[in-house]
């Protein structure tokens, strides 16, 4: 999934065009270039300071605000790995470890494959399964580290 | 709508699709089917139960029959029995323990005996994307009853006289606050729905939002009508994908209806609503930033005053309630504020949700009235501790809330008790510990928690928190001194008195309540160099055991930093030096011959 410059730039054209007069655009705006291209390249958000006429610097001021943006490109699968207060007492810890070691990257980093990107979150709201992970909107509780092969193989 | 002999109720909130219920549903669908039921027998897919650690969840009705567990494979066996013999299926019923009869019966189940059911009245019994079923269980009355025949400030005093109190965690008068927005002068109004969640260890308002989203439309509508405002949000955090998809259902089922939109039920009230996808941040659970962000800037607190009732989103006048407080108006408005009130404490009135969580037997959500004890909920409803350890602390209200131990077992639980304890209600997380998990250890997690969000706004919650955060690191690696316990002391009343948000003002709570109920764990770490609890890593020493050895040489094997010499003749030996304390030997040795101190 890579874009040219000037297709990121097209892309994000479409997505800001409908906020062109409306308020409180930018974060849903940033949320669908995300969606559409996997993260937000430099040219998108040059596009939408332009087009919105709002500074850069705010704009990436919010991009790095919040957790969910990002400014590199991911993995294919993004694992989320609960490091809640639950799901730490119920040995979260260890179902981190064991991702890093099968994959191969540290938190927050990309396998080289671009497969899988690994990241803690703060809960994933299912505590009652603690521990717990998360990869793309698929949910995995009750884990034990000797069962993260295995489901991490599920994903290509 | 058809007549059904038999009911089959699934749950399809988030803990139990992940333990297999959408296969399950499948083939329950496909089963019923087959044997030409379809006309007698609905298959309905729910909210959360709360007892998501059991699942996937069956109930079957008019019975009430609870199944737990439920895999595809037993969908057959299901089926046949009960379904087409009525002879339930004993081996899928819930149990307390290996020998212990079962229990058939949904309400005789200890977790639901106890529990009193008003904001989760329906989850778990309807299905969430089907408006008819909320309607058919007195859903939409309150708002008909209130636009049709009553004034906005009876709204807003009934609400008052109900003693409801936010149930995001500050516990401010829901009516009281709604009351000053109703006054402010402005001809826009907004109301919002608080449901970014994001205290660790809680998820009440997920299921809420999932399992019965209609009540929190319906809240709001109520809100928004008496208020005086036409426009509301409900911010939602993003890793919520079920609860934004059956929101935006329910939304566009009630605006089909004629119970959202322009003028409702033709009285001329007219009420649009938005789903607003938060980014991730905890901090935006504060109500100033929580705006900011939906204005689409960085969420950062700012000062108060202005209130939000006088100048919240955009400038306009606006009220802002947690999901947990908006699904309680309806009945509210239904039943009438003194209903609500005859339940709970003094100060404290009516019910509230706990999401119980950690070293507990049965974790899951459990509505209880104010007032109860901890006890009852650990021990009654919880059915006591994991593996019949023994309980060491309960942290409660999340990372700005404080741990508790066992002489507090018995407070009743209210909004005054548990802030005289040096806790908070939070949003009613209860995570519970056992001997096994360390208390410096925790108030370090959640240190560093809250360390990583904070906006960064403020210097003292910024650099406080990371200092106290690598005096708490240096004391669980056994490096500390006895002056850093009150260095970190200082520093977390700075803390607390001089950050402008709720973050940094309740951020030292753990730091401060574990200090102050388990000082001796704190001191062990300190003069004696050991984890009483055995869990930080450092201060832990591995040993063999030589009179339980048997000479597999399994540790030996696994080790990775290979640091156990030996052979099947001589025996095994943890060369402690250059040992990495990965705990790999502990876990896989089959005879238990390795201890850790
Ligand atoms: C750091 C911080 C995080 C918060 N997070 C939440 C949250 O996730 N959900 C929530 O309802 N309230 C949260 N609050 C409380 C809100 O600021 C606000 O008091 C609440 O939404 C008001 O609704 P209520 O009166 O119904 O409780 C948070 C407060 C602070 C200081
Ligand atoms: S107390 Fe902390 S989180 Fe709150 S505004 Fe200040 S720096 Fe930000
Ligand atoms: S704890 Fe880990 S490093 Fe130490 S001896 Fe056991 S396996 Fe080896
Ligand atoms: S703490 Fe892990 S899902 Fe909530
Ligand atoms: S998700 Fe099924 S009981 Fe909670």
């Amino acid at each position: 999934m890579a874009f040219s410059a000037e297709e990121v730039r097209e892309k994000t054209r479409k997505i800001v065009d409908p906020w062109r007069n409306g308020k409180g655009g930018l974060i849903p705006i940033l949320q669908a270039v995300q969606e559409q291209l996997g993260y937000l390249p430099m040219e998108a958000l040059e596009t939408i300071s332009r087009d919105l006429k709002i500074p850069s610097s705010e704009i990436y001021g919010v991009a790095t605000f919040y957790a969910q943006f990002h400014l590199k490109p991911r993995g294919r699968h993004v694992v989320r790995v609960c490091r809640g207060t639950a799901c730490h007492v119920r040995g979260s810890l260890k179902i981190l470890d064991s991702v890093k070691e099968i994959t191969g990257v540290e938190e927050n980093q990309t396998t080289e494959d671009l497969r899988f990107t690994i990241e803690p979150v703060a809960c994933l709201g299912a505590c009652g399964l603690a521990p717990v992970m998360m990869i793309d909107t698929r949910t995995f509780g009750r884990l034990t580290p000797d069962m993260v092969k295995g489901i991490l193989d599920k994903f290509e | 709508m058809p007549i059904y002999r038999s009911h089959i109720l699934i749950c399809g909130g988030t803990g139990c699709t992940s333990s297999g219920a959408g296969e399950v549903t499948e083939a329950f669908k496909k089963a019923i089917t087959e044997k030409g039921l379809a006309d007698e027998v609905l298959v309905v897919p729910t909210g959360c139960h709360g007892m998501c650690e059991m699942g996937p969840i069956v109930v079957v009705y008019p019975e009430g029959t609870f199944y737990c567990r439920v895999q595809k494979t037993d969908v057959a066996e299901l089926v046949e029995e009960h379904i087409y013999k009525g002879r339930p299926v004993q081996r899928l019923m819930y149990s307390a323990g290996e020998d212990v009869p079962v229990i058939p019966h949904y309400k005789e189940i200890p977790f639901y005996g106890k529990q009193h059911r008003i904001a989760l009245k329906n989850c778990g019994y309807i299905n969430p994307d089907n408006i008819d079923e909320y309607i058919v269980r007195g859903g939409y009355e309150a708002l008909g009853k209130a636009l049709l025949s009553m004034k906005p400030e009876q709204v807003i005093d009934e609400v008052k006289a109900s003693g409801l109190r936010g149930r995001g965690g500050g516990g401010f008068s829901t009516g009281l606050k709604w009351s000053f927005c109703a006054s402010a002068k402005g001809d826009k109004k907004y109301v919002i729905c608080n449901a970014d969640e994001g205290d660790p260890g809680a998820f009440m308002d997920r299921s809420l939002l999932e399992g019965d989203p209609h009540s929190i439309i319906e809240g709001m509508s109520l809100g928004a009508f008496a208020m005086g405002a036409d426009e509301g949000y409900i911010y939602c955090r993003a890793e919520y994908p079920l609860a934004i998809q059956r929101l935006k259902t329910a939304m566009a089922q009630a605006e089909e209806y004629g119970l959202l939109g322009e003028n409702i039920m033709d009285s001329g009230f007219s009420f649009t609503l938005h789903v607003k996808e938060g980014a991730g941040a905890f901090v935006c659970g504060e109500e100033t930033a929580l705006m900011a962000s939906i204005e689409g800037r960085r969420g950062m607190p700012r000062p108060r005053p202005p209130f939000p009732a006088n100048s919240g989103l955009w400038g306009c006048p606006t009220n802002i309630n947690n999901v947990e407080t908006w699904a309680n108006v309806p009945q509210i408005i239904s039943h009438g504020g003194a209903w609500y009130a005859s339940l709970g404490t003094e100060k404290s009135k009516g019910t509230k949700v706990f999401a119980l969580t950690g070293k507990v037997k049965h974790t899951g959500l459990v509505e209880v009235p104010m007032g109860i004890t901890l006890r009852e909920i650990i021990f009654e409803i919880g059915g006591g501790i994991l593996d019949d350890k023994k309980f060491k602390a309960v942290q409660i209200g999340g990372p700005s809330g404080g741990c508790l131990t066992e002489e507090h077992l018995d407070t009743p639980v209210s909004y005054e008790s548990l802030t005289a304890l040096g806790a908070i209600m939070g949003s009613g997380g209860l995570v519970v510990m056992d001997e096994t998990t360390c208390m410096v250890d925790v108030a370090k997690f959640f240190l560093e928690f809250t360390q990583k969000e904070s906006c960064g706004k403020c210097v003292p919650c910024r650099e406080g928190t990371k200092h106290m955060l690598l005096l708490l690191e240096k004391i669980t690696e056994g490096k500390g001194t006895m002056e850093d316990l009150d260095t970190l002391e200082g520093l977390a009343n700075m803390v607390k008195e001089m950050s402008l948000c709720g973050l940094g003002q309740t951020a030292p709570n753990p730091v401060l309540t574990t200090l102050r109920y388990f000082r001796d764990e704190y001191e062990a770490h300190i003069r004696d160099h050991k984890c009483p609890a055995g869990a930080c890593a450092a201060l832990l020493e591995y040993r063999i055991i030589p009179e339980l050895c048997k000479k597999c040489g399994i540790c030996a094997k696994n080790c990775p930093v290979k640091c156990i010499p030996g052979d099947r003749n001589t025996g095994y030996r943890i060369d402690t030096d250059r040992c990495i304390r990965c705990g790999t030997c502990f876990e896989k040795c089959p005879f238990g011959a390795i201890e850790k101190k």
